[in-house]
């Protein structure tokens, strides 16, 4: 398949996993910052094709995993309101909430449907025009232009029963905050994605306050292993700087247009996030102008008391201090088809990644 | 073979156009039903006398029964809909474990309102089906709930098979060793990714093909070419990792599969990107994992490439004496992971 076997080519792969082995002569610790990234990694198996020096951290960007339980407790709340519509990417659907999950008031009436774009939510409000729509925007710079542009198209077409809850959050804080919190990195695997929108400046920063390498990474095998060897030989050299390996999708100026969208329609608003608890302008509120799109000003619920699981350590995981096999739910209570915590529901989580590819290697 | 069927009751069905709850009450409206559809088309002895129960020959001493119910969505899609896959899964239970498929029971639950002429398609395609592998529908049943309690559509079959002393341990695979091949006759995903390109929802336009099929007739033919098969499973519901997963769970020997030596289409896996869905996870409904002596793997191919639905077999792994009670695999690129059964539902309503 075109695009995708150019970057699954097993003699580059090996060839970079060599080169990596004769440069890298000191032990280096990489955080991948993405969700997407561990997947990859865990998925093709690369740690079988890196050297011991080599420790790679899983980070804090699953949307999912790093969300608060509080968010979820109010997400079904709504879907307790009658003529409400919960539209939601898959992910978020079995996702533990202190007593209930989306799948569970699903089973019980609740209409609660999945959709792959925000598009789509949009669409099932114009076509049920009685009903109230909401779509539970999660996720980093990625998704949450496709967020802004649906609440700007509601707002044009006047579909004034499209309703944003917003858990949408920025990258950059909380790359800084783990640093700040004392968690020992040499390098990020910075995010791929979010840096097509907002270019490479938020790794520039992070290079730059904590003299940390920064390769913005592409998400297919060669392009990790790539950004792997990029980060080992800054090191060796001892020259963190940012560079983008990604460079098919990156521009060092991102997206211009998709950021004055979210600056349209979001502003910045302090957000918890799981590990890192309340960061300073990480998360994304709906400005005032679009406030009659915003699900938490217009619809009115209690939400629950939030009761967190005892002995998961899901926030650790996501500040890459603790590997998932380090807990002691981890593939016994906790586990896929009866997750305690975040990072065991997401596709993109770090439990579940290891889980799936890694619980016995 | 004599049909009591007359063609007149079934055009004044069908230009009454849909299901009604009488139709399942047992009274003049099933009577109907089951004479101008479920026997013209099944069209056998068994079913010609109308009895309560088929009285049925059976030849072995050993019989296999197995049970399977269907609920896919869409009920129809691109390779097959839900009658032929109702057929085609029971029988292939059947016959993975190395038995002969004989006879097959049909019970339907319809929904109130379900066109009886998308019916009659679904009829038709079973006794199609039914037909080619060899299977005989002696019995069955219909019930009708009413509009909303079902959707659409549901068919129960139950399935029994004669089965030979010497392929009696086919089924739970106890003779398996290190060394022993792994085959599949051919690319997965298809069924699950057909399936899902067919919902309205995705507003994807595909021609990817079910793989739905009865295997009996290619297994009979490599029971006959070879005494060398271990073990046999369809690759169904969790997909091919799913399979091999339960099969190393708890015993003294592990996998190993060759990513390279999978075949996946073009399509489906341009689809498993798209959606990030993990091919060796995905629905099949035409695939047989054999697990053989590595002495007679040449033979088994051999004997699988002459049979329609065995063009594309291969090897693609080994059992192994390392990794006790694990499957893994080794990447396209180099690397070994686990290879893990599928956790929770990937996707509901797919047979």
């Amino acid at each position: 398949m075109k695009f995708i076997d150019e970057y699954r080519d097993k003699d580059l792969v090996l060839k970079v996993s060599e080169e990596i082995r004769k440069i890298s002569s000191k032990p280096i610790t990489l955080m991948e910052v993405c969700g997407g990234h561990t997947m990859s990694i865990q998925r093709f198996g690369l740690p079988s094709l890196l050297p011991e020096t080599i420790r790679l951290l899983s980070g804090p960007g699953c949307p999912v995993c790093v969300s608060s339980r509080r968010f979820l407790d109010q997400a079904i709340a709504y879907s307790r309101l009658p003529d409400v519509i919960i539209t939601t990417y898959g992910d978020l659907i079995r996702v533990p909430g202190s007593s209930s999950t989306l799948d569970l008031e699903k089973a019980r009436g609740a209409d609660i449907r999945i959709v792959y774009s925000v598009m789509d939510s949009l669409e099932i409000a114009r076509k049920n025009p009685d009903k109230k729509t909401v779509f539970l925007g999660i996720g980093f710079e990625t998704t949450s232009p496709a967020s802004a542009a649906a609440v700007i198209g509601a707002h044009r077409e006047k579909i004034s029963n499209f309703h944003l809850f917003s858990s949408h959050k920025i990258m950059p804080p909380a790359m800084a905050a783990l640093i700040d919190e004392g968690v020992k990195i040499n390098g990020y695997i910075a995010p791929g994605h979010v840096s097509t929108i907002t270019g490479t400046s938020i790794s520039q920063d992070i290079a730059k306050k904590y003299h940390l390498g920064c390769v913005i990474a592409g998400f297919e095998p060669v392009d990790l292993m790539e950004s792997i060897l990029m980060l080992v030989r800054q090191y060796e050299d001892n020259r963190p700087g940012v560079e983008i390996q990604y460079r098919r999708a990156v521009r060092p100026e991102g997206n211009v247009k998709a950021r004055e969208m979210l600056d349209e329609v979001f502003e910045l608003r302090d957000d918890w996030w799981r590990g890192l608890g309340v960061l300073h302008a990480s998360g994304m509120g709906i400005h005032k102008k679009y406030s009659s799109f915003d699900a938490e000003k217009m619809l009115t619920v209690e939400v629950e008391p939030t009761r967190e699981d005892k002995g998961c350590i899901c926030g650790e995981v996501l500040k890459g201090l603790k590997n998932p096999k380090e807990c002691k739910l981890f593939a016994k209570t906790c586990t896929p088809q009866n997750p305690a915590g975040p990072c065991m529901v997401s596709n993109e989580g770090a439990c579940h990644a290891f889980y799936r590819y890694n619980r016995n290697s | 073979m004599h049909s009591i069927v007359t063609t007149g009751i079934l055009n004044k069905m069908i230009k009454n156009d849909k299901i009604l709850l009488g139709h399942g009450s047992g009274g003049k409206l099933s009577h109907d039903l089951i004479s101008s559809l479920f026997v013209k088309y099944f069209n056998n002895d068994y079913l010609d006398k109308q009895t309560d129960a088929a009285i049925l020959d059976l030849p072995a001493n050993q019989v296999s029964f197995t049970t399977d119910s269907f609920v896919v969505d869409p009920i129809f899609f691109p390779g097959g809909d839900i009658g032929k896959l109702a057929v085609c899964g029971t029988v292939n239970d059947l016959a993975v474990s190395g038995a002969t498929p004989l006879f097959l029971s049909a019970g339907f639950i319809i929904e109130e309102g379900f066109p009886i002429v998308d019916l009659e398609t679904i009829v038709c395609s079973m006794a199609t089906e039914a037909k080619k592998a060899g299977v005989v529908i002696v019995t069955g049943d219909t019930k009708v709930v009413n509009r909303g309690k079902c959707d659409k559509i549901f068919i129960n079959t139950a399935g029994i098979g004669k089965i030979r002393e010497q392929h009696l341990h086919i089924g739970e695979g106890n003779l398996i060793r290190p060394g022993d091949k792994i085959i599949i006759n051919g690319s997965i995903g298809d069924h699950g990714m057909a399936v899902l390109a067919a919902r309205k929802e995705l507003n994807i336009q595909s021609d990817i093909q079910s793989d739905c099929a009865s295997l009996n007739g290619l297994i009979q033919n490599v029971l006959a070419a070879s005494d060398g098969i271990k073990f046999m499973r369809d690759a169904t519901r969790g997909g091919l990792a799913t399979v091999l997963a339960e099969l190393a769970d708890k015993k003294n020997f592990g996998i190993i599969v060759e990513e390279s030596q999978l075949l996946v289409r073009p399509k489906v896996r341009a689809f498993c990107e798209l959606l990030g869905f993990e091919p060796l996870h995905v629905a099949n409904e035409g695939k047989v994992v054999i697990i053989a002596d590595p002495g007679s793997a040449a033979k088994i191919i051999h004997a699988m490439n002459d049979h329609e639905f065995g063009k594309d077999s291969r090897v693609i792994g080994e059992i192994v004496s390392g990794y006790p009670g694990k499957a893994f695999i080794n990447t396209g690129i180099g690397g070994r992971r686990i290879l893990d059964m599928l956790a929770g539902e990937q996707l509901p309503r797919i047979c």
